[in-house]
This record gives C-alpha cells, sequence and structure tokens, in this order.
C-alpha cells in the first residue's frame, strides 16, 4: 500500500476543513448579544414570610383583594392566612374562614371550643403565590396564555386565557382559582403594577408586623436576599421540584 | 394520470392554506417566545404591559402625610403608628378627587382583627393586648372610650 506524502496532506486539510464546517455555523456571542438572547434577568422577585410576626389580622388579604379588584365577597382570594392550632393530644386544628379576609376573631375552630390550656403552641401561615421557578402551571398551559416575565413572575394573560383550568388543577399550592368576572384563570402577581413602579405590594404595605417582605434576589445587598443567604428558611412543598420563591421563616412540619 | 384522481390533493393543500392563512390573521405579531425558554416564556408580549397598568389603589401613608399631616404626626408617636392609615379607611384611590371623603369605619370587628383576645402561647398574637368582644362593652363602637390614632390607654 502506498500512501504519499502529498496525498497525506491533502486529505489531512480536507478533514480539517470537513470539521470545521459545521462549527462555523455557531457563532460567538459578546455579553450584551446574549443578554438580549436570553432576557434581562437583572432581577429575581421573591417573597419572605416571617410566620413567628403574623398576628393573624387579614390585613394583607383585604389590601389585596381591593387593589387587584378580586370581587370581595366571593369565596375566592390571591393571598389568604391559614391558623394552625396543637392542642395537647398531637391534633392540628387548621382553619381559614372567608381566607382570613376578616382576620381571625373567634377562639372557636370550625365550631369547635378549644380550651386555652390544651394548647400547646399557634401560629398564622400566610399563604400566596410561589412564583416558581419551575412554575408547573405554565408548562400544562396548552394555548400560553400563563408564562414566567424575566424578573420571575407568573401572570396569566386574560385576553388569551380559554378558561381550561389546567392550571388550576397543576399548581400543587392550590393558588390559582377562576375569577368570578373575567371567566379566566386568576393568580397573585406580586401586585406587578406595584413592584415595577417601585412600590411594595399590597400585601407587603398593609402587613402591620412586617410578616411579609418583598426582595430581589439577584441583589446581594437586598436584606430579603441576606435573610434568604444568612438564616434559617423553608419553602412549602419542596418535594415537587417547582423551586418555589416564597421563603419562609419558622415555617412548621404541620404546615402542608 | 387523470385530473380527477388529483382532486382530493387540490382539496387538502386549500384547507392547510387556508388554516395557515386564518392561524396568520387570528395569532398576535408579537406572540412567541419571550421568556427564558418556550416552555415558560410562550406568550404574548404586550401581555405585560396589560399588567403594568393596573391602576394602584392603595397610595401608602407618606401620601396622606401630604395633607393630613397633624394625624400623620400623631399616629406615628403612637402604638399604633405601625398600622397603615389605608388598612383601616380603605385606599386611597383617586381621593380627594374620587372619592372626596374616605369611609370610616367604626365598626368593633375592625379593631378585633387583632384585639380580640386569642390565647395562644409563642404566638405574637396572644402578646397583643387583647378583649372577649362579647364581654367587653358588648355593642359599644371601640371608639368611644379609646382613639385609634392614639390608642394608649394613658390618654383616655
Amino acid at each position: 500500500m502506498s500512501f504519499s506524502r502529498r496525498k497525506f496532506l491533502v486529505t489531512s486539510l480536507k478533514g480539517a476543513i470537513g470539521a470545521a464546517l459545521p462549527i462555523s455555523a455557531f457563532r460567538l456571542l459578546s455579553p450584551a448579544e446574549a443578554r438580549a438572547v436570553v432576557g434581562d434577568a437583572s432581577r429575581r422577585w421573591v417573597f419572605l414570610v416571617d410566620t413567628t410576626k403574623c398576628v393573624g389580622c387579614g390585613l394583607c388579604v383585604k389590601a389585596c383583594k381591593k387593589e387587584n379588584e378580586v370581587p370581595y365577597d366571593a369565596p375566592v382570594t390571591r393571598t389568604w392566612v391559614e391558623r394552625y392550632v396543637v392542642t395537647r393530644d398531637g391534633q392540628t386544628h387548621i382553619d381559614s374562614p372567608n381566607g382570613a379576609r376578616d382576620g381571625f376573631t373567634d377562639p372557636r375552630i370550625d365550631d369547635q371550643e378549644i380550651p386555652a390550656e390544651e394548647i400547646t403552641k399557634a401560629f398564622f401561615v400566610p399563604k400566596l403565590c410561589n412564583q416558581c421557578e419551575n412554575p408547573a402551571c405554565v408548562q400544562v398551559c396548552p394555548v400560553g396564555a400563563t408564562f414566567q416575565t424575566r424578573d420571575g413572575v407568573v401572570l396569566v394573560d386574560r385576553n388569551w386565557c380559554i378558561g381550561c383550568g389546567y392550571c388550576i388543577m397543576a399548581c400543587p399550592y392550590g393558588v390559582r382559582f377562576f375569577h368570578p368576572v373575567y371567566k379566566v384563570a386568576e393568580k397573585c402577581t406580586f401586585c406587578y403594577h406595584r413592584i415595577s413602579k417601585g412600590l411594595e405590594s399590597a400585601c407587603v404595605q398593609a402587613c402591620p408586623f412586617e410578616a411579609r417582605r418583598m426582595g430581589d434576589l439577584r441583589n446581594m445587598e437586598d436584606p430579603v436576599t441576606q435573610i434568604i443567604m444568612n438564616e434559617r428558611i423553608a419553602v412549602l412543598k419542596d418535594e415537587y421540584g417547582t423551586k418555589p420563591q416564597v421563603f419562609y421563616i419558622g415555617l412548621d412540619a404541620r404546615v402542608r | 394520470m387523470k385530473k380527477h384522481a388529483l382532486k382530493p390533493l387540490w382539496v387538502a393543500l386549500t384547507v392547510i392554506a387556508l388554516v395557515l392563512l386564518a392561524r396568520y390573521v387570528m395569532v398576535p405579531k408579537d406572540f412567541g417566545v419571550n421568556g427564558r425558554n418556550f416552555t415558560y416564556g410562550f406568550h404574548r408580549q404586550s401581555a405585560i404591559n396589560d399588567w403594568l397598568v393596573v391602576p394602584v389603589k392603595y397610595k401608602g401613608k407618606e401620601s396622606c402625610n401630604e395633607c393630613h399631616d397633624d394625624k400623620y404626626a400623631e399616629n406615628l408617636e403612637s402604638r399604633h403608628r405601625l398600622l397603615e392609615c389605608e388598612n383601616c379607611h380603605g385606599p386611597a384611590l383617586e381621593h380627594p378627587e374620587n372619592p372626596e371623603r374616605l369611609v370610616i369605619d367604626l365598626s368593633r370587628d375592625l379593631c378585633l382583627r387583632c384585639h380580640s383576645k386569642l390565647d395562644y402561647p409563642n404566638s405574637p398574637r396572644g402578646a397583643l393586648p387583647g378583649i372577649d368582644p362579647a364581654e367587653h362593652n358588648a355593642g359599644l363602637a371601640c371608639s368611644e372610650c379609646h382613639n385609634p390614632h392614639r390608642p394608649d390607654l394613658e390618654d383616655m
């Protein structure tokens, strides 16, 4: 077998060019170009709930309903507060009358008297949309009517939603519902119209005890980010893999 | 090939063309992958603006201070300084143009949100000053005795 020097060089050159061709289909992007493609993710809205501060006044629920035009007397709400009362016999009594729109004023739970000396611990847990990093509700939307903004908030396109209800069933946290007036899926928006103007969300502003706070996870100086980084926090239903972005301080294992 | 054999093909192509035309007309021009990927960012870009233009209804304490600076100052000295004015008076909306006056809610339910006694250990609710609404001057408005702007009992 003869393999001349000339033939070796020609074959090598052909091989090199052939291998380089598909690579030339790729293009090196400048950081600015890459950002334009991926989107400006310079902000990531997150929420921090301190359950050790909540007293169950429900002013957040009232403010949310009025700010976001959720019908006040309809049994739906974007945010709500749950009460957990643990008694000596190990039982957990849970309620949230009207989503705590009018607060908790009655010591009875589901018409059941609970003597004060029987209570070992009791606490209130505010809940709202977790604005998940991997939102199940967005994955299931068949028409592209719900989506995640680049700063991490999940919104619903009221003009595009067909009202199929898949998202309402997909959400592990039960935060979605049908808007009784618009007849489309409805959910907490972190008060997108307020936070985008530099205001606090209605529930954060209304909370007299700073049990609710909001921050930007991309900003290391943000006090909320500092707490999430440095203190002991938890999220709800971590096992679903949706990466919820509402963080809780003092979350009890009984909270579902 | 005979012409009649091709007829179903023309019908099928026409239907496909009509569907594509309808899709072109009906789908908004800004519909597409606008977020981080197809799974989470496939939407109408202008839907974000629909949410940005929602009117802000709760204006915050500082905006009340522009006219009601006396009430603002009084409140800041009291134990109710953590409360927003609009928590009790309702959202300011376009006040003072619309509504001209905010409703003053004197119902007991408003105060009972915090001050109905719930005897909970290890909860800040249990530490708040509280009453049993059935026992404590039932039927009377709280503001008959307590000034909500300055609720400290020594000022009664």
